[in-house]
This record gives C-alpha cells, structure tokens and sequence, in this order.
C-alpha cells in the first residue's frame, strides 16, 4: 500500500532552517576560516615555487592545485584533509542533537515524514559545503590569475571544475557517514570520536595496513623480491584492499584529473606501454575515463551510507 | 461505545520482542472531552500516545483518530493532532516566534495566516510579551507553555499533552491547566497522561488507570470511586453534643460512624447523608461547626485498587520488568 501524500513535503523548510543554521553556527565560522587559511598558505607555497621554477608547462593553471613547496603539502593534500574535517563537523550532531534537545517527537509530529528531517538535513550540510567549496575554489582561481598573470584554459578550467565536484561528493561521503552515526549514537560526543576515529583509520592507517594484510593473504613470490620487484598478484590486491578506503579513491580521481600526463592508475605492464609518447597529456575525456570507477565508487559510497541511515532512522523510536 | 468519539482504540498493543508495553487496551474520547491517562512511570502511557500519532508501529489492534488511521494516514491525523511531549524542547538559539513559524512552515501555512496565528497562540498561552525572547531563556513553564502554544497555532481538533504539568511549580501548574480548560471551551478533545493523580483529576472529565500496558479502570473520577471505594460516601461532621454518634448512626443509610478526634466523627453512608445529619445536630441542640462529604480523590482510589489487588499488581510488575 503506497504512504499517503508525498515523502518530500516540508523537505525545503527543514533544508532551509538547517541551512541558516549551519551559516550562521560558530563552528561553521570556524571551519571556513580553518579552510581558507590553510588554503591560502598552501596556494602562496605553490605559487612561490611555479615562479621559481617553470615557465614551459602547458597545465601551469593545474600546477596551483597540486604544487608543494616545504614545509607546506599542497592545496589537494590539504583539502583532503579538511573536508572530511569539515563534513563530519556539520554532520556529527545532526540527528542526535534532536534527541537531545527533545525537540525530535515535537517536529515529527507535524505532518511530515522523517525523509524529509533526515533528507533536508543531508541537503543542507551539503549545500553547505559546496557552499564553501565553490568560494574556495574561485579564490583559488582568482588569485591564480592576480598572481602569476596567465588566464587558465577551457580544459583547465574545465579539468578543475570536475575536480570541485568531485571534492564535493568527498565531502558527500563523510557527511552521510557522519549522518549514519549520529543516527546510532545518541551522544554526539560519541558520534564524532567514532566519526573521526573511523576517517583517522581509513586515511592514515588503511593504505599501510592494505599492504600488510594483502602480504599476508597471498605472500610475495621469491622470484619477483629477488629482482627487486612486486609480486603482480599482491600489488594488485593491495591496491583493492586500499581502494576500499574513500579516501585512497578520492586520491586517485586528483591525480587522473590534475595531472593530465596520468595514464593509468595501477600497476602497468610494459607491454602496454608500447607506442606511448611518455609524459604526453591524455585529453580531458580519457582522463576522466580513467578516474570514472572511482567516481562511481564514491557517489556510491555516499549513497550506501545514506541509505543505512535513513533506514535505521525510519525504525528508531522516537521517545527521549 | 461513545458517541461522537473522535479518537477510538481497539485492542491496542505494542510488543517489543516478547516484552509487552501495551496490552490490548480499548477506550474512547468524545469531542470536547478532557481524558487523562493515568498510571506510574513505565505503565505504557507515552507508548499509547506515540502509536496514536503514527510515530511507532502498531503490534495489533487499531486505533482511529478522527476517522483516520494513523498508520496509513499519519499526514491526516498529524495536520489536525496536536501533540506535546513529556518535557517538550525547543530550538534554543532561536526565539519563541522563530521556534512557531519553523512549525507553521511545517505544516504549510501560508505566510500572512501564519503570522497571524502565532500572534493569536502567543497571547493565548501568555507569551505574547516574550515573542522575541531567545526560548533558551525560557523557564520550564514557559516551555510548556509554548508546547501549548504550538497546538493552538495549529489549531488541533484533538490535543495529546504527555506529562505536561510534571515539574512545575503550582503556579505554572495552575495556568497551564487554565489553558488546558480553555481548548475543552473550544471542542477540542484533549488526552492526557500524567503520574501526578491529584493535578489531573481537577480536569479530567473521565481517567484511565494504566497499570503494566493493560488500562484497569476507567471512568469518571466519582463514578471510580463508587466503583473501587465501594460505593460508599464519607461524610465528616464536627459538632458539640451529647450522644451524637449513637443518634446519627440510627439515620437510614448510615453503616458506620467512628470517632476522628475530637468532636469530629466520620459517617460511612450508602447516599449523600449531609440534610439528615444535619438535621440530627441542630435536633439534639448540638453546636454544628462542620459538615462535609469527602470526594474520592484519585489517589485514594489509585492506592485503595492497588491494595485490594496487591498479587495482580506485583504480576504485573514482574511480567513488565521481564
């Protein structure tokens, strides 16, 4: 039997109402100028070093993302860290913070379905972050141009433009992650550490137990570790195990995207190699053939965590 | 069974695996009824209400609230049900009329009617001076107070009120009950649940006792007292004079009279026996200082059923706790 009236009505004014709260939250002022700082520090490295160096690439404009200069890691490594910090931020009291200021049975008492609390909720964080994303992303841009003086081209304009979207599903994937627990947690303090303990375990220690667990599972071959080379079969199953993590996708969907001389983001045998002009870019299109698993992946992986959410918050009791 | 009744449960139940919360329980509510759920912490009281809202699932049974059923039609009983839950919260960062207008929004009101009522239910539960006070400086009343306020922006045909005078003071009791009077003014049918037997049974029109899930008496409050003190009237008289008992206890209807100080006696009677003992006094030239008919209160009720079914209760209590 089909639910009377649509699941989606009173999805804008919650969206709305989250909306001006996470805009106008001291911890959204926070974040925002955490994010602008250190992305401001990591362009000037950048932009110190490109004067220093090159004046022959063709993809100087991508250079600005992806160039580092000690101390400073680059723009992208400092984003990658930032946005998980920033989605899981906005979203680790999200459902919780109901339950405990009582105000949950209240507002589900009025004639709306709890999709649309737990959608506009999701809507608005992500609202939110594409919000600061698209500044940051135009800052970048306009400084690039005060500062080195060369207008981008249309496919660097258009290799970045991917790239912000793609920061923005990243951002995705955390936020709903961070929805899901504070769905199951009823503390929020829990809800954070468990968030924030679970991004420290797929960024930092993920990639380097991938590599222990797939030794493990099939032991590299004598021959190969003699010649100084890795086992095929074990760097190939390292590699999925650590694709498991988002943040090894995220990763990799950069390089293909700002590196435009990327040409496969795995082990390559030379047999493949034959006939390719070494260090010659891809044209737009390929490279984001080569990173489209990856999206895939992560829009999936943000819709998987979506919908374990939304499916524990429709059999939640409601009561305090 | 009533009629007119705009809220109907039949055979109610809510089980939790094997724990039961709510076991079959059946009553109605007329329009323009006030209906207090009564019972202890844990009796199945909020549980009841939630499935009336459609906010938890129905184990069996049904209930009709305005005709609608409220697990298929939660948007039809939720547009015209008011509801305010045990210690009601509140955006805190926003103010009082911030918090009605997220509500109003909501429900869809446009934005001129809007405005327009949330001055009305501002006023009406006294807060209109504090419109634009952040509810983060509200006292626990004042919350309360706009939990009220919400239904009567609302403009709810049935109001379900969990626990709405719990930790209040007499004052902040005395004006929120005020208030609640005010909607049975109106013709909306409000429901209930309190722990606090006293506070409700100066405004309930009819109770049900809960006790472990199961309703175990319902009625009015004097119609309950009849039924469980054994239909009996106690009427106390205070008065100087010789030999007054034994004269009093001759009246017709009169099964008992004990001493209860002194002066004072206490009359057990089948009927309201005030003219006649009263006519008693003044013939034997006593000194009459006073007479009255005590009321059964709730809580002599509550605790009188719990004492003539000590085992029951105590079973119900080990069945609840497993």
């Amino acid at each position: 039997m089909r639910r009377e009236g649509s699941a989606f009505s009173g999805l804008g004014v919650v969206m709305l109402k989250e909306l001006s709260d996470h805009l106008t939250s001291i911890r959204m002022r926070v974040l925002e100028w955490l994010v602008v700082l250190v992305a401001l520090a990591a362009l000037y490295g950048a932009i110190q070093q490109i004067k220093d160096t090159t004046a022959e690439d063709p993809f100087l404009f991508l250079r600005l993302f992806t160039t580092s200069r000690d101390p400073l890691p680059s723009f992208v490594s400092f984003l990658s860290f930032l946005v998980p910090l920033m989605a899981i931020g906005l979203g680790f009291d999200a459902v919780n913070s109901e339950h405990n200021r009582r105000t949950l049975s209240r507002i589900l008492s009025q004639p709306i379905y709890r999709d649309a609390l737990l959608f506009g909720k999701f809507l608005a964080g992500l609202v939110t972050l594409a919000i600061s994303l698209i500044t940051l992303w135009l800052l970048v841009i306009g400084l690039g141009l005060f500062l080195i003086g060369i207008p981008p081209g249309a496919e660097e304009i258009a290799r970045s433009f991917v790239f912000l979207l793609v920061t923005i599903v990243y951002a995705g994937v955390w936020l709903a992650l961070a929805l899901l627990f504070s769905i199951l947690f009823r503390s929020a303090a829990t809800a954070a550490l468990v968030t924030l303990g679970l991004w420290l375990l797929v960024t930092f220690i993920w990639p380097v137990l991938s590599g222990a667990l797939a030794q493990a599972i099939v032991p590299p071959d004598p021959r190969y570790t003699a010649l100084g080379l890795q086992t095929p079969a074990t760097a190939q199953l390292e590699q999925i195990l650590a694709r498991f993590s988002p943040s090894t996708l995220y990763a990799e969907i950069v390089v293909a995207l700002l590196d435009p001389t990327t040409r496969a983001l795995g082990p390559i045998y030379l047999s493949q190699l034959q006939g390719a002009v070494l260090g010659a870019p891809l044209p737009f299109g390929e490279s984001v053939l080569i990173a489209w698993p990856q999206m895939v992946g992560m829009i999936a992986t943000a819709i998987v965590l979506f919908v374990i959410g939304y499916v524990i918050f429709q059999r939640q009791e409601v009561r305090a | 069974m009533i009629a007119d009744a705009v809220i109907e449960a039949n055979g109610l139940t809510k089980a939790y695996g094997s724990a039961i919360a709510v076991d079959h329980i059946s009553f109605g509510v007329g329009r323009g009824e006030i209906f207090g759920l009564l019972g202890p912490n844990g009796a199945g009281k909020t549980t009841t209400i939630l499935m009336m809202l459609g906010l938890t699932e129905i184990s069996e049974g049904d209930v009709r609230m305005l005709g609608f059923n409220p697990a298929r039609e939660p948007l039809s009983v939720k547009r015209r049900v008011g509801y305010l839950p045990d210690t009601v919260g509140f955006y805190d960062n926003l103010t009082a009329a911030d918090n009605l207008r997220y509500t109003a929004r909501l429900i869809g009101f446009r934005s001129m009617e809007r405005e327009k009522r949330i001055a009305a239910a501002l006023d009406r539960a006294g807060l209109a001076e504090f419109a634009d006070n952040r509810v983060g400086t509200f006292s626990r009343g004042m919350r309360q107070r706009l939990g009220l306020a919400e239904i009567v922006m609302k403009g709810a045909q049935i109001a379900i009120l969990d626990e709405p005078t719990s930790g209040l003071d007499p004052h902040a009791t005395a004006e929120l009950l005020a208030i609640i009077r005010g909607f049975k003014s109106e013709g909306v049918s409000v429901l209930l649940s309190s722990h606090l037997l006293d506070r409700v049974q100066s405004v309930c029109d009819r109770v049900a006792l809960f006790n472990g899930g199961r309703i175990v008496l319902m009625g009015s409050v004097a119609g309950l007292g009849r039924q469980v003190l054994g239909g009996g009237y106690v009427v106390e008289i205070e008065a100087e004079g010789i030999g007054l008992a034994e004269r009093l206890a001759l009246i017709p209807g009169v099964s008992g009279v004990e001493k209860a100080g002194i002066n004072k006696l206490r009359l057990q009677a089948d009927r309201d026996v005030r003219p006649e003992a009263a006519a008693e006094v003044v013939a034997m030239q006593g000194r009459l200082k006073y007479l009255g008919v005590q009321e059964p209160s709730l809580e002599t009720i509550y605790t009188r059923y719990f004492e003539a079914a000590p085992r029951q209760a105590a079973q119900e209590r080990t069945r609840h706790a497993a």
